[in-house]
């Protein structure tokens, strides 16, 4: 099976100039990208076509030592839900507002490299006026935009979901390239509770290879995200045992749409026990598992593996993610937050502009710890209780 | 492997077995708007809605024709709307033992990294837009999937994904009430001989029944619309009687006894041609645990067209030869056709556009 040859890896730092990788794009690149050749048995040409190195320095950009993704990509439904809880309307302006308040947090690209946007983002200014994407662009945060439709009932499963948004995606993602988005996101989801299905994870690794090899085509690195559900009782073997399933089904089919591994991201759930088993996992045994795993059945060609929280209070996720930076890995391994980043910050916010600079604070407190510990070095000092609650929901559905 | 079985289950498994009924077959009208719009200009006719409606109006109320037919194939347009007098066409269909059918794919797009394959779209918001379907009349649904042969055509890609959304498509159907009819078509562009037809052909069938199973796909509530087995257009013709041998053969061997009916797309063969295939496969003395009719467009409105060329004093004679074309098919279905049918103008004409895009 063809990929990337050898050529498009650079032994360079991963740390890139922003000029390389955004702003300079202004001219987009022809989509008339090499199609295979008349002749010859083996003359297919390969994937991501003219984007091929701008979508590795990009993947590369995001993977940088020291940083992770902020997930901000909640759809208007699920932003309503954050604003309810500390008593806000769900309307434009409130949505608005609190974006707002998290690109422009002051000094946030020291920890954080890639912000994941829902579609009205986008295309948002700050409260200031300013295009948020312009904002991030600034903070040295790479845009990124969630692109699947969300989930929906599987026939023939076991109530299982399956992940919907193929229609349109060329034209789709061409469009975000064009506002200045640089990465795209697809999240599908795999219940251990209902079996997994054989179908259910045929599926979801097949929506998500398409999804890849669409995204490539119009220059935005795919983050690859086969969530695994926390809801169930079982055991962490269990888990262990379904995620390499997922896994290697993603990878095969990730493969047989050509998608180069040079130019994407990850984004799994750890190996963790059920959220209602009984026998709970220090972060050391979820770092060994995890890691097992990512050994057994992640090509190392893969530059980053930015992790989701799934539920996990702010404290266990960094405590979790700083386990498995106790040594040297062959890929990046970060985060991909969205409720353990925001969480604490919300609450502290309550929707009132006085306490923009406080939550912005807590904010950067959070980015900063999990910065550490993708160094490994976080010692956990000063957490606050707030941070330490679980923020697991049974049946959680975006 | 056990199929999902719905609510609709039983309605699924009898309205896909009456669409199968010998001497009947179906009428293929659901062009889009765009595609209508290069048959109404073949004969400068201007694409307006009453002019589709017009020309819609006056295949259904053909009299005698709908004895002829199991079920019409809509596009959404259609299947909101009525006859000159007011009759929505969909009771026109349903009183004279027609089934209506409605499009439901959002037509292909290319394949990145493929040498121009393409694949199909249309899932997101299926399940909704089958609902309202089915609360509209329709009773069965199309999905065009497309791949064609070339030196390194069709890649395997192409038809795991093509496959996969078929399967996908016809799960989604069945869970809403309409038999999903499936069409993975391969075109008949190329100047291949008709062995690489069929060694495609198998390939292509192999993997989309591979497909409908993983996805628990009720296999007696559906319908195959496939290609016939024969020669590139580029290449030499055969006999009606080949091109049975070969078709009937492929579907032997990949297709499974439990789907009730196939209804042979035309691809581009003249009228008279696509009937005489027919008709030989229905006289074919082997195994065939199916019943094999039509699923034709062109070759059954291809000389109603040009008798009415738009005009109100014409819709009499274009009527006649479109029932000339019903009644032979449904005869060719039975394996009873003689070949003389009284022949329409371009009865006898290929309609092959090479590169065909719909």
């Amino acid at each position: 099976m063809a990929s990337a040859s050898a050529s498009l890896l650079k032994s360079s730092s991963p740390v890139l100039d922003k000029s390389e990788w955004v702003k300079g794009q202004a001219i987009r690149q022809s989509t008339v990208s090499v199609r295979s050749l008349p002749s010859g048995p083996s003359s297919l040409t390969i994937r991501a076509g003219s984007y091929a190195d701008e979508l590795v320095k990009t993947a590369k950009t995001v993977a940088s030592p020291g940083r992770g993704i902020l997930a901000m990509d909640e759809s208007n439904a699920t932003c309503g839900k954050r604003l309810a809880s500390i008593g806000l309307e769900n309307t434009e302006a409130n949505r608005q507002a609190y974006r707002t308040l998290l690109v422009t947090a002051p000094g946030l690209g020291q920890y954080i490299s890639g912000a994941i946007l829902f579609e009205e983002t986008l295309y948002q200014s700050t409260t200031d006026g300013k295009k948020m994407v312009d904002v991030l662009v600034e903070q040295n945060i790479v845009p990124g935009i969630k692109v699947d439709k969300g989930l929906v009932p599987l026939a023939g499963s076991n109530d299982e979901s399956w992940c919907q948004g193929l229609d349109g995606l060329a034209s789709r993602t061409a469009a975000y390239y064009q506002q200045g988005a640089r990465f795209a996101k697809w999240r599908t989801v795999v219940s251990i509770p209902n079996g997994p299905s054989a179908l259910a994870v045929k599926e979801a690794a097949w929506g998500l290879a398409r999804y890849a090899a669409i995204a490539q085509d119009n220059g935005l690195v795919p983050i690859v995200e086969p969530e695994i559900l926390l809801d169930g009782d079982h055991g962490i073997d269990r888990t262990f045992e379904v995620a390499k399933k997922v896994w290697a089904e993603v990878f095969f089919y990730l493969a047989e749409n050509n998608v180069m591994f040079e130019g994407i991201l990850l984004k799994p759930s750890m190996v963790t026990p059920g959220a209602e088993c009984k026998e709970k996992a220090t972060p050391q045994q979820v770092a060994e598992y995890t890691l097992k795993l990512l050994h057994r059945r992640i090509p190392p060609a893969v530059p980053g593996i930015m992790f989701l929280s799934g539920g996990q209070s702010e404290v266990e996720a960094t405590l979790n993610l700083n386990a498995m930076n106790q040594g040297p890995n062959p890929w990046h391994v970060s985060f991909s937050y969205a409720r353990a980043l925001q969480n604490t910050c919300l609450k502290t916010w309550g929707g009132r502009p006085e306490n923009v600079k406080a939550a912005q604070d807590t904010l950067l407190t959070r980015a900063k710890a999990n910065s550490l510990a993708q160094l490994g070095k976080y010692t956990g000092e000063g957490e606050s209780e707030e941070a330490k609650k679980g923020m697991f929901v049974k049946g959680y559905t975006y | 492997m056990s199929c999902f079985k719905g609510k609709y289950a039983d309605e699924l498994i009898k309205n896909a077995a009456y669409i199968g009924t010998p001497g009947k077959g179906i009428l293929a009208a659901d062009e889009s708007t765009g595609t209508i719009g290069k048959r109404l200009s073949s004969i400068n006719v201007e694409n307006v809605e009453s002019n589709r409606r017009a020309l819609r109006e006056l295949l259904f109320c053909t009299p005698g024709a709908l004895q002829y037919l199991s079920g019409v194939i809509l596009f959404e347009e259609t299947l909101y709307q009525k006859t000159a007098a007011g009759k929505p066409f969909v009771d026109v269909l349903k009183e004279g033992g027609v089934l209506p059918g409605i499009k439901v794919d959002k037509g292909t797009v290319e394949l990145a990294g493929t040498n121009g394959e393409t694949t199909t779209q249309g899932l997101d918001g299926l399940a909704q837009r089958c609902q309202k379907y089915y609360e509209a009349g329709a009773r069965f649904a199309k999905w065009r999937a497309v791949l064609k042969i070339g030196p390194n055509e069709p890649s395997q890609l192409a038809i795991n994904e093509n496959a996969n959304g078929l399967a996908r498509y016809a799960i989604i159907c069945q869970e809403n009430g309409l038999v999903p009819i499936v069409e993975p078509e391969i075109l008949v562009d190329g100047p291949h001989d008709i062995k690489k037809c069929a060694d495609v052909t198998e390939r292509v069938l192999a993997a989309c029944y591979k497909a409908l199973n993983d996805h628990h796909v009720l296999l007696e509530g559906t319908l195959l619309k496939p290609n016939m087995v024969t020669p590139g257009s580029e290449a030499p013709k055969v006999t009606p009687d080949v091109i049975a041998e070969h078709t009937v053969r492929a579907l032997q061997r990949t297709m499974p006894a439990a789907v009730p009916a196939v209804v042979f797309l035309s691809g581009g063969q003249s009228e008279e041609e696509a009937t005489r295939n027919l008709n030989a496969m229905n006289q074919l003395k082997t195994k065939k645990p199916w019943s094999l009719s039509f699923s034709f467009g062109r070759a059954l409105q291809q000389s109603t067209l040009k008798a009415w060329a738009g005009k109100e004093e014409n819709v009499q004679k274009a009527q006649a030869a479109f029932l000339v074309r019903c009644k032979a098919n449904s005869e060719a279905t039975l394996g009873t056709y003689k070949g003389d049918a009284q022949l329409g103008e371009g009865a006898a004409e290929s309609l092959h556009v090479k590169d065909y895009k719909y």
